[in-house]
């Protein structure tokens, strides 16, 4: 006989787990507050938002975004990308303990191995978007790819290849 | 009079974002330079363990390797950060600060090339490596 299906959780309920979650990954990383990163949540699609400050600057005289910032905002919107991935599961199924998250208890997020930028133009004074797309997540190593634009989606500014090492979950 | 290094250090210190960070250029050689970061909380990446973001890391090294480029007797009038590759081999130690080595071995016309390493207190054992190219525009 078929299990009678359950009954889907009202709306609310699983935005405020996924948001939840995706505020402790945000919040609770000094560096990704430093550098007033934020990000914008689709269904399980995340974007990377990073929002032009004076103190991004590299170059005065052009002016553009520091070479340095961009590679943390590549690195940074991967590491989220695969941290949210990797709890997506058990956000969904409620496994996840939103009071703990809530309270600071920050789950364990991947470690980079290597990551490689490509700049391919300059980081204009202007707020920068990013997306990340998983190629490869094994049990033990990741592969990330990333994508940076500023005001055209189809003009990027960077991207990156990265190799990540994935926590282990507590059994 | 202002020697190369004493220029070199105040173009560094002119770069927001690198003087946010409180970096240092503390020696420059014809295609070297050595630039320190002192440990800041705000840069953490890890909270539970006060571990630096890579992220800062990277900015460090970018910064040391174009300041390689700068220095380099070809004289590039300015460059840019064509890609940069780093490989983080273990975490810094919170708490030290973190010196980026930086040496730019070879320019063309067009290009130059760079790599690095960065270490904290135990300089036998860096903390990550960088390999990267970089543009070269109008010599002085």
């Amino acid at each position: 006989m078929r299990q009678p299906r359950r009954k889907p959780e009202p709306v609310q309920v699983i935005k405020q787990r996924r948001d939840a979650t995706l505020r402790a990954l945000v919040e609770g990383v000094p560096y990704i507050q430093y550098l007033g990163m934020q990000f914008e949540r689709k269904g399980d699609e995340l974007t990377g938002v990073l929002p032009f400050d004076q103190k991004l600057i590299g170059n005065p005289m052009l002016p553009a975004i520091h070479g340095g910032v961009t590679a943390a905002f590549l690195e940074v919107t991967a590491i989220i990308t695969l941290s949210w991935t990797y709890l997506w599961e058990d956000v969904e199924s409620g496994a996840i303990d939103t009071a703990t998250l809530e309270a600071g208890g920050l789950p364990r997020l991947p470690k980079t191995i290597d990551i490689s930028t490509d700049y391919l133009r300059s980081g204009l004074p202007r707020d920068a978007y990013a997306r990340a797309r998983i190629n490869r997540s094994g049990r033990r190593y990741a592969s990330v790819h990333v994508e940076a634009w500023q005001d055209n989606r189809n003009r990027l500014f960077a991207q990156a290849t990265g190799h990540f090492l994935m926590p282990q979950r507590r059994e | 009079m202002a020697t190369k290094t004493d220029i070199a250090r105040q173009f560094i210190e002119a770069i927001p974002h690198s003087k946010a960070l409180g970096m240092r250029l503390t020696e420059m050689g014809e295609g070297e330079a050595v630039i320190e970061m002192p440990y800041d909380e705000k840069l953490v990446g890890d909270p539970e363990t006060g571990v630096l973001h890579g992220g800062a890391v990277s900015a460090l090294m970018d910064t040391c390797c174009g300041a390689a480029v700068m220095s380099h007797p070809a004289a590039p009038g300015g460059t840019a950060t064509i890609d940069l590759r780093i490989d983080y081999m273990r975490a810094a130690t919170p708490g030290q600060a973190i010196t980026a080595r930086a040496t730019c071995y070879h320019v063309t016309r067009t290009v130059a090339f760079v790599r690095a390493t960065a270490t904290d207190d135990d300089a036998d054992n860096p903390v990550a490596a960088a390999a990267g190219a970089f543009t070269v525009e109008g010599t002085r």
